[in-house]
């Protein structure tokens, strides 16, 4: 684990990418649907966010949105995506990305100062193009670099990412490589211009689990080297607990738990992250049947009514019906959007199975402190 | 991928072959003969089957077909169509006047497709978008012989333009009203798939990827969408081109060109069957079907990489 973690306060670095009160939803046949309901999230510089929830719950949207990325369905009712930056004058800049032209967007700070890993690295290469092509294709748009240099440092990047062999695999085609080598090279892609901001959207969930390791230590190892900011997507908890240092839970197209890493994993306050966690296997796991969060996520089409998990949730107060909760502070970095935790409500903890596999958990990790 | 051609090659030139005898055969079996009965005695007619070595078995005939064929590259002479008169000269000068029509019909319909079909994927569900479909769905199904009177009434009668019928000493002249009409039915497949094609190929994981490296606008659309696109269009293209350059019956009919289309309609119904010229546009047929369909699988291993390696030991 780094040493980030043990950073308390958020404002000890500079926030980076700092995002507010975006609302986006999609135009479609069935009717509107509300995808992103008031989303907040900061990243400060070097630390790594991971964004977690179900499928469906708007954490690639809220992603997408910063790359500039959103199908033409989309609207963004409202929201900025402040980023900061060091421009050409090494002189500090803050511009809101949803305001900028896609063709800025593009010219300026895609690949250049934000770049993406995809989900799947069997479509995310062009097959028809070689790898070292596309690999040089950003530092041709973005450094202006020469053929020359732009295969030397082509060729340094293959290296860097461990693939072995450069200087023959940066004439193989995508069909070439096996998908751990793929990612590795999509990284490679997404390192290629220097960016600052690294946007990981579940990179690991189309590979096997010991490729999976791998990857992420890399993503790891390369982030310390060249001091990125990185943003993890991923519903897989395991990836959470190894490279995050603050957790943001989202449900529903809206953020219901930040915390850092510790908050989240030991002291959860929120039903849906207690059902996340409890639905997370682990060794000691001996029931025959895996516990799951009952029901299935909100259809967007009709605005929820109260809170969005009530539905789904044996704690549910009846206030949960009528109003939504607010996020109610528990640390200096840790809130949770759940009436539990207002003064007058009933004390709730959380499920004893959850407590005991926690304490299990926090035992296990002490070992490697 | 030499070794690749060469047996591409190999097996094209058998396939061939073969079909060759297929037909040599069917033509032999088909009801009806060369001789039109009315018009000969009993006696000419086993006459000039001796001469024309029909009474031989049917391989000798065969081995003997395929020897003057291969060695002498003649097709032999129309046994009841232009009597006389060596095949090669008439298939000729027919041929040039279909190959020209019907290429002038590709390029049009090629170039006219992509360019409708690119253009409604760029503007997806916008105007344009719908009105390329429209027009792509009309040409589909209005024939080309009806598309070929109404150019003919407005173009060469209402506006007396364009020739009413084929001159080929005015070849390129008045052979665009046919070539318009022949283009048609190539142009509306070549735009829908086009459109669709690129659809897809823009919402894929790649472009995605190519986008958030900071690609954008026509850059984009030629490295990334273009050539992924076009795979698929090769393969729908390369049976467009078959019907095009072997020419349209109705249309050479209509517009008075003496084409192979014709040609073969002529050789059938004409006074007795000519074994001959069915035989020599037979094999002419399956030989551009055959030969266009190994320019296309090599075009394909050289557009698209993952077929190319597919001839080595590769771990596709």
């Amino acid at each position: 684990m780094s040493e980030a973690k043990v950073v308390g306060n958020p404002s000890a670095n500079k926030k980076i990418l700092d995002i507010k009160n975006l609302d986006i939803s999609f135009q479609t046949n069935a009717g509107v649907i509300h995808a992103i309901r008031g989303v907040n999230l900061d990243l400060c510089k070097g630390e790594t966010v991971a964004i977690v929830g179900e499928s469906g719950s708007g954490k690639s949207v809220t992603m997408k949105a910063v790359m500039g990325l959103l199908d033409s369905n989309a609207t963004v009712n409202s929201g900025e995506i402040l980023y900061t930056y060091t421009d050409e004058k090494g002189q500090e800049a803050t511009v809101d990305l949803l305001k900028l032209p896609k063709k800025q967007l593009r010219q300026n700070f895609n690949g250049q100062r934000i770049a993406m890993v995809f989900q799947d690295p069997m479509t995310s290469l062009d097959p028809t193009m070689t790898i070292g092509k596309q690999i040089m294709e950003s530092m041709f748009l973005h450094l202006q670099m020469d053929k020359e240099a732009a295969k030397a440092r082509a060729l340094e990047l293959l290296e860097l990412v461990g693939i072995p062999d450069a200087e023959k695999r940066f004439k193989n085609y995508p069909h070439q490589l096996s998908g751990g080598m793929r990612q590795r090279v999509v990284i490679a892609i997404a390192l290629s211009a220097n960016p600052d901001i690294l946007i990981c959207d579940e990179p690991t969930t189309a590979l096997d689990v010991t490729i999976q390791a791998r990857i992420l230590e890399l993503i790891m190892e390369i982030q310390q080297k060249m001091g990125l900011s990185v943003v993890y997507i991923t519903h897989d908890l395991g990836v959470v607990a190894k490279v995050a240092d603050y957790v943001d839970v989202m449900y529903a197209g809206k953020i219901v738990e930040v915390g850092n890493v510790n908050e989240i994993f030991f002291e959860p306050k929120h039903p849906y992250t207690w059902g996340l966690l409890s639905a997370m296997p682990d060794l000691e796991t001996d029931d025959d049947r895996l516990y799951s969060i009952p029901g299935s996520p909100p259809n967007l089409l009709r605005e929820p009514k109260g809170d969005a998990f009530a539905a789904r949730n044996q704690f549910a107060l009846a206030i949960d019906e009528k109003a939504e909760p607010p996020l109610f502070q528990i640390s200096p970095t840790h809130w949770a959007a759940t009436w539990l935790l207002h003064p007058d409500a009933p004390k709730v903890e959380m499920p004893p199975e959850l407590v005991a596999r926690l304490a299990r958990a926090r035992k296990e990790a002490e070992k490697y402190l | 991928m030499t070794k690749y051609i060469l047996k591409r090659v190999g097996m094209a030139f058998l396939t061939l072959l073969i079909i060759t005898f297929l037909l040599f055969l069917l033509v032999r079996i088909m009801p009806g003969n060369p001789f039109p009965s009315e018009r000969m005695s009993a006696d000419q007619i086993a006459n000039k089957r001796a001469e024309m070595g029909l009474d031989n078995p049917i391989l000798v005939q065969f081995v003997d077909y395929i020897r003057k064929l291969l060695l002498e590259g003649d097709f032999g002479n129309g046994t009841s169509l232009y009597y006389g008169v060596p095949i090669n000269t008439v298939l000729s000068s027919c041929m040039s006047n279909s190959f020209r029509i019907g290429g002038l019909a590709i390029l049009i319909g090629t170039a006219l497709g992509l360019i409708l079909g690119i253009t409604a994927a760029l503007h997806k569900g916008k105007f344009l978008d719908g009105f390329c479909t429209v027009l792509s769905i009309i040409g589909v199904c209005v024939p080309s012989y009806v598309f070929l009177i109404f150019l003919q009434y407005y173009f060469s009668f209402k506006i007396p333009f364009f020739p009413y019928f084929f001159d080929a000493k005015r070849f390129l002249f008045s052979s665009i009203i046919p070539s318009l009409s022949l283009s048609l039915f190539t142009l509306s497949t070549i735009a829908r798939f086009t459109r669709n094609e690129m659809v897809e190929v823009m919402d894929s994981d790649y472009v995605r990827l190519a986008e958030s490296k900071g690609m954008y606008g026509n850059s984009l659309v030629r490295r990334h969408v273009l050539r992924n696109a076009l795979i698929p269009i090769v393969t729908v293209l390369a049976p467009l081109i078959v019907d095009l350059l072997t020419g349209a019956l109705v249309v050479e009919k209509i517009y008075g060109i003496n084409g192979i289309g014709k040609l073969m309609v002529d050789a059938i119904t004409g006074e007795g069957i000519d074994y001959n010229y069915v035989l020599a546009l037979g094999i002419l047929y399956s030989t551009l079907y055959i030969g266009i369909m190994l320019v296309v699988d090599i075009l394909y291993g050289i557009l698209d990489p993952r077929i190319r390696v597919q001839g080595k030991a590769g771990d596709a």
